[in-house]
């Protein structure tokens, strides 16, 4: 192969490979049973009584800061908290659910992404989509530990525990892992069900979506019975005056969406969400992935032409010294 | 006779001791690192869940090691055969540089008892680019390992050995072609699913396999001019600059290619704005740019690509251009989100310096006790 024709054949390889990138896999679908959370941020009071049940149902040891036993002290996600409340200040932050002086409580856990980052970019499959549920589990047993999936999560859920020789991956399982199988068994996650002003809602997703969108309708000062527990059959309801909601369902698009909803009144920038398309990330590496590597085709015709030009150019392999 | 001599002479030089010295203090931190955790001997978090030990030791390191796949194109695919004593050396230094490359994945990795794991079929995720990076890396470095055996085994004087092996050797060339372009391709392709969190000058998405592999293959090409200057210098032969400086053209293609592809599609993407933002990442963009075009102009210029020395600096700044574009994307200004920061902790550093320092004592001490390095001309 004269160079000319190597470079045309390796110029049409890629063009090629960028055609068929623009007919790239579109982001995923939602499970078809799949079950998720809603979190209202304007319902949340901060009293993480999420936090400890998701410790009690989970086996994890609170986080102590200082001297202070008292309580939790977990200021953000790690291989011990899988769960946690953070909180956004203002100002002189006297005013719950202002943007300008005031404060919010935002939940941290896993979204359960329709389309999980996580999942797609796991080199020996530890990470999951259950196919019905659509809840994304872990497997520690197959996983060698690269981290992929922490940098691949655009919440940074997935944390590792660097603390110890041994340590593993943590994150969420909505309370359904071996051992605890919660939503299996017709029960709710340990949050959902801790927590006392519904802030946290267990559900299907498709129903939370349903309720998410009740409450974009409502005008601030609008009574509106607030359900606890499971969104489907609610343990109780309170009624409240509805805040200034911002009209957005975080979750509904964002990055294909996530089974974990959320809406508040102060705008998700402010609380750390990320800045995220509806594309998946997921999606676009996995068109570019499978572009190339489409049954090892392009790598195949390479690699057969590469051992032809070699042998060429190499002689006819009796010569000694070649390396 | 061998077209190529080991050099012989002292092994404990004090070149060799020195850099034993620095090896020495990252054995150590390995140690702290495999007995108490890596937390112990990192600041690896939750937000940099990749520090230098991934981005130096396994990006930057096995790009360094590119000038085995460079040469390789150059004299077996495009027929260059007066580049094949260059061959050897950059194929060991190329063996040593994925070798040591791959044990720094190794010790990166939290679970590192059950590394096998990736290797075996029924937990492969074939949507994953780590996936292709793992088996790939380590399958070039079997590749290498068979690429560099004549010069062993000249040396033990296994005739009927040698020559079975260079019936075959064409296969594992073409093997040595292919697999750094898909795996070198790939760390660049690992940073499109992180999203957002890499800084918009550096997310080119699509784009990011094809630059990856541009600036590796600059890379490997600068280390091959690189070696071949200190080489000459530190051994006292004869300069190679008359061989080396004819890898102008290519290099002048390469960078203009990379520069055309980077801007092209800040372009298209509409961040070209993002440059004269006058904040930390676009001075670190117009950094590393600069890196990449101050070469690229000594190359284009006759008078100065033809001086030994100017061709050394073109070759220190593209390697630090190339350099700095991985870390640039990974983690100098690779942003997962408030309230994570990272910094390598002085363990850290000082374990992928030992790395560093294990691979040019073994290069060292290799190339005078193996065949390595061309036999010199005698008139």
């Amino acid at each position: 192969m004269k160079r000319r024709d190597f470079l045309k054949a390796a110029l049409g390889g890629t063009a090629l490979a960028a055609s068929a990138g623009a007919e790239a896999r579109p982001n995923l679908e939602p499970a078809p049973e799949a079950v998720g959370m809603l979190f209202d941020a304007t319902l949340c009071v901060g009293c993480k009584a999420c936090v400890s049940a998701c410790k009690q149902v989970n086996g994890m040891p609170p986080e102590i800061e200082g001297g202070n036993a008292a309580w939790d002290s977990a200021r953000d996600l790690s291989g011990d908290t899988l769960n946690v409340i953070k909180v956004y200040r203002n100002g002189s932050a006297a005013v719950k659910d202002a943007e300008v002086d005031g404060f919010c409580f935002e939940k941290r856990s896993c979204m359960h992404c329709v389309d999980p980052g996580c999942v797609s970019v796991c080199p020996c499959t530890a990470m999951r989509r259950d196919p019905v549920t659509g809840i994304v589990t872990h497997h520690p047993d197959v996983c060698i530990g690269c981290r992929n999936c922490m940098v691949g999560c655009p919440y940074n859920v997935p944390q590792f525990e660097y603390d110890k020789l041994f340590g593993q991956i943590h994150k969420c399982q909505l309370c359904n892992q071996a051992g605890v199988e919660r939503i299996d068994k017709g029960g709710m996650t340990g949050c959902a069900e801790a927590c006392p002003t519904g802030a946290t809602l267990f559900g299907s997703r498709a129903a939370l979506l349903e309720e998410a969108k009740r409450r974009m309708a409502l005008k601030p000062g609008d009574v509106y019975p607030y359900p606890r527990g499971d969104v489907r059959k609610p343990d109780s309801f309170h009624e409240k005056a509805a805040p200034a909601y911002k009209r957005h369902i975080w979750g509904e698009k964002e990055a294909g969406g996530t089974n974990v909803l959320h809406i508040s009144a102060v705008s998700f920038d402010k609380l750390g969400m990320p800045p995220l398309g509806e594309r998946s990330a997921a999606s676009i590496a996995e068109s570019v992935q499978h572009t190339i590597y489409n049954y090892m085709a392009l790598p195949a015709i390479a690699l057969a032409g590469l051992t032809y030009v070699v042998r060429r150019n190499s002689g006819d392999g009796d010569e000694g010294g070649e390396s | 006779m061998s077209e190529y001599q080991p050099l012989g002479g002292r092994i404990l030089t004090r070149p060799v001791l020195a850099l034993g010295f620095i090896f020495l203090i990252g054995l150590f931190f390995m140690f702290v690192r495999f007995t108490e955790g890596m937390g112990a001997a990192s600041n690896l978090n939750g937000g940099y869940a990749w520090g230098i030990w991934v981005v130096y030791d396994v990006m930057v390191g096995t790009a360094f090691a590119c000038g085995g796949y460079a040469l390789a194109f150059l004299v077996y695919v495009f027929n260059r055969g007066q580049y094949h004593p260059l061959v050897r050396p950059a194929v060991l230094t190329s063996l040593l540089g994925y070798a040591l490359g791959g044990f720094g994945a190794f010790f990166d990795m939290g679970r590192f008892w059950q590394f096998y794991e990736i290797f075996l079929p029924w937990n492969w995720n074939f949507n994953s680019v780590m996936l292709e990076v793992g088996l790939c890396v380590s399958a070039y470095i079997l590749v290498l390992a068979i690429e560099f055996a004549p010069a062993l085994l000249e040396r033990l004087g296994k005739k009927a050995l040698l020559r079975t092996l260079n019936k075959v050797l064409f296969l594992f060339i073409a093997l040595g072609v292919l697999l750094p372009t898909m795996h070198q391709s790939s760390l660049g392709s690992l940073l499109i699913a992180m999203g957002h969190k890499v800084h918009p000058l550096w997310q080119v998405e699509h784009l990011h396999p094809l630059l990856a592999l541009l600036s590796a293959l600059i890379m490997g090409f600068s280390i091959v001019v690189f070696e071949g200057s200190v080489s000459s210098v530190g051994f006292g032969r004869r300069s190679e600059t008359h061989l080396l400086v004819k890898l102008w053209r290519v290099l002048v293609g390469l960078l203009a290619a990379f520069l055309l592809v980077r801007f092209a599609v800040l372009g298209f993407q509409g961040k070209l704005g993002l440059i004269l933002a006058g904040d930390f990442a676009a001075l670190m963009f117009l950094l590393e740019t600069a890196l990449f075009l101050v070469p690229l102009l000594i190359l284009l210029s006759p008078a100065m690509r033809a001086r030994g020395s100017r061709l050394l600096f073109a070759a220190v700044s593209m390697l630090l251009a190339g350099t700095l574009y991985r870390f640039n994307a990974y983690i100098i200004t690779f942003d997962p989100g408030p309230g994570y920061g990272y910094f390598p902790s002085a363990p850290e550093i000082m374990v992928t310096l030992g790395v560093v320092a294990l691979e040019i004592m073994a290069f060292l001490i290799l190339v005078k006790l193996l065949p390595v390095l061309h036999r010199e001309e005698h008139a």
